[in-house]
């Protein structure tokens, strides 16, 4: 019989985060599924009380809390602490999490601590005769694989935006966990946004749009038009609301001068970049093929804009592409989107 | 001046422009015509090791090493290429790790190689990596490994890292939202998984890489051989997503038209 504990770190108002939640439908589904399976949700955090709220409803037994104000901010030693803590209290065979960097930190070292086995970025789970398994990709999202282990405990992390959030109705019973937080040589100082100050990247939303090298290349004329790429790439983030993303060739760009001043490698997708989830992607100037595949690979509508209509990135990974000047197309958007 | 003793982790991956097929063989699942795959040092653990390159030659007296667990054969021909970007001691495990090891197996093999490190000095010691694999991509090994080896200060997704003059370093790691955390990391020991860095790749330098060589290929001879039975991982399928799209070709339509299509489509629910 599995005891099923759901690990997640308290935001700094008190509330969860919707990878959290949507690791608690699929911490539920799980322990549907496992016949007499148990149920816990383990809390860590500045505000690990206030957050239990969020759980209520998903059929926890009890919250596990470990609250501390040296908690408040994301730090290795004192974050593995407190897991660990909920982990041993809980009595865990299977440790779910949501793959946030908070998480991602700690989970692997964590399970060694516990003398566990863990696997992460999990994008299903499911049970079959009590055998629990997980699907993952590997190769950056080349092929997909189902692992499972005899090992407990058994640590996974799971990838946000696959299950659905939890909304929560009712109350949920918890109970303070003691966890010896130790002193640490890593002060957290903040958050720092890129240096270019336009906040390009938006995880939630609908749309990403990808920037390939096309836009600083010369264009008809002779002439590369870098500036005139930034003012429509900007424009057309402003107006609707779109997350950037960059191939590997045109963040490389910056290193070399010439390319788009807000581009960075946090923008990068690909197989040296993320691997975004966004319900609707537009490519513009992108060629290749592999690379570019393994960036949409959770993209669920995908669009092309290029000039050339045999890319091997757009054949068969596209809906649609466009053979079009992108230029002349997203100035033409602009206008649409402005009204 | 600060003093580093830097240990770069690094396992090989196939170039990212190779096709890649899953194969299930007598010793588990690898990739088909794995051994004849053209390799390159991981990408992450590229730039680990390029920000270890430049963290030394910045504070001299630091030293670099390279731990790598990947065929012998193969490292050699990786070495040709990537001896001549970094300055490094190598220390070689002659084994077969791909995206379907198991990452607590590889941290132990990787382990033992860093407590075999003559001359290492633990109060000095930066523990360097990529903050995932092109392989597995768990975000693993590294994290046990730094467990195993009692390091306490683990950051993951480092775009940065500038020590200060008293021995400390401001640290970057990448979080949500197309932002960094920022931590002050008063002293080493530490392990710093980087993400991309913030250097490009340098320049090759063919005097670098003959002094690397030399001392490479000895420790190539006497590389260690580590044998990875899985480590309780239990793979039942893997397969290439055979998902591929009717791909409308939209030719001679005016801008206009296709400006208002795709207008359309951002607005569809």
């Amino acid at each position: 019989m599995e005891t099923i504990l759901l690990l997640v770190a308290a935001e700094e108002d008190g509330g969860l985060g919707k990878p959290a939640l949507e690791a608690a439908t699929a911490a539920r589904e799980l322990a549907a599924r496992l016949e007499g399976a148990k149920l816990l949700a383990g809390i860590f955090g500045a505000q690990a009380g206030r957050a239990g709220a969020a759980l209520a409803g998903a059929g926890f037994g009890e919250a596990l809390l470990v609250e501390h104000e040296s908690l408040a901010r994301a730090r290795f030693a004192t974050d593995a602490a407190a897991c660990q803590a909920l982990v041993a209290a809980s009595g865990a065979s299977l440790v779910l999490a949501p793959a946030t960097s908070r998480l991602q930190r700690v989970l692997a070292a964590v399970s060694a601590r516990c003398r566990g086995a863990v696997d992460t970025h999990a994008t299903a789970l499911g049970a079959e005769s009590g055998a629990v398994h997980a699907t993952r990709w590997f190769y950056r999202q080349r092929m997909v694989g189902r692992v499972s282990r005899e090992r407990r405990p058994w640590f996974l992390s799971l990838e946000p935006g696959v299950f659905a959030p939890h909304a929560a109705s009712g109350d949920l019973v918890s109970r303070p966990v003691p966890a010896p937080l130790p002193e640490s040589r890593t002060r957290v100082e903040g958050l720092r946004s890129p240096s270019s100050g336009a906040q390009t990247i938006r995880p939630d939303a609908p749309l990403l749009f990808v920037a390939g090298a096309g836009w600083c290349k010369k264009q008809a004329d002779g002439l590369a038009h870098v500036s005139e790429a930034e003012r429509l790439i900007l424009g057309f983030l402003g107006k609707s609301g779109a997350s950037l993303g960059g191939s590997k060739s045109v963040v490389d760009q910056k290193g070399e001068g010439g390319a788009l001043s807000f581009l960075t490698h946090l923008n990068q997708v690909g197989q040296t970049g993320s691997t975004p989830r966004h319900a609707k992607g537009l490519a513009t100037c992108c060629h290749g093929e592999e690379p570019h595949t393994v960036g949409w690979r959770f993209v669920s509508g995908r669009r092309a804009v290029n000039l050339d209509a045999n890319c091997g990135w757009a054949q068969g990974k596209a809906d649609v592409l466009y053979v079009a000047d992108a230029f002349k197309v997203m100035a033409r958007v602009n206008e649409l989107l402005a009204g | 001046m600060p003093v580093f003793h830097v240990v770069v982790c690094g396992g090989l991956v196939p170039d990212p422009l190779q096709t890649l097929e899953p194969v299930q063989g007598p010793a588990g699942w690898g990739l088909k015509n794995e051994s004849m795959l053209p390799a390159i040092l991981d990408p992450w653990a590229a730039s680990a090791l390029f920000e270890a390159d430049s963290l030394a030659r910045a504070n001299p007296g630091s030293r670099v090493w390279l731990v790598s667990a990947a065929p012998k054969a193969k490292l050699q021909q990786v070495l040709m290429a990537l001896a001549q970007k970094a300055a490094f001691e190598l220390v070689a495990v002659d084994a077969q790790a791909g995206g379907f090891s198991d990452a607590a197996e590889c941290a132990s093999a990787l382990a033992a190689a860093v407590n075999s490190i003559a001359g290492l000095d633990r109060s000095r010691l930066l523990l360097f990596g990529g903050w995932e694999s092109a392989s597995r991509g768990a975000g693993a090994t590294l994290a046990i490994l730094g467990e195993m080896l009692g390091i306490s200060e683990q950051f993951q997704g480092v775009d940065q890292a500038s020590p200060k003059p008293d021995g400390s370093l401001e640290i970057l790691e990448r979080v949500e939202g197309g932002r960094h955390q920022v931590s002050l990391l008063s002293a080493p020991p530490a392990l710093l998984g980087w993400a991309t860095g913030s250097l490009p790749e340098p320049p090759n330098n063919p005097q670098v890489g003959m002094l690397n060589m030399r001392s490479a290929m000895p420790a190539l001879q006497k590389a260690a051989p580590s044998r990875l039975t899985g480590g309780g991982l239990a793979l039942s399928s893997v397969e290439l997503p055979s998902q591929r799209r009717d791909t409308r070709v939209v030719k001679d339509m005016p801008e206009d038209q296709v400006a208002r299509e795709i207008v359309e489509w951002i607005a569809e629910k």
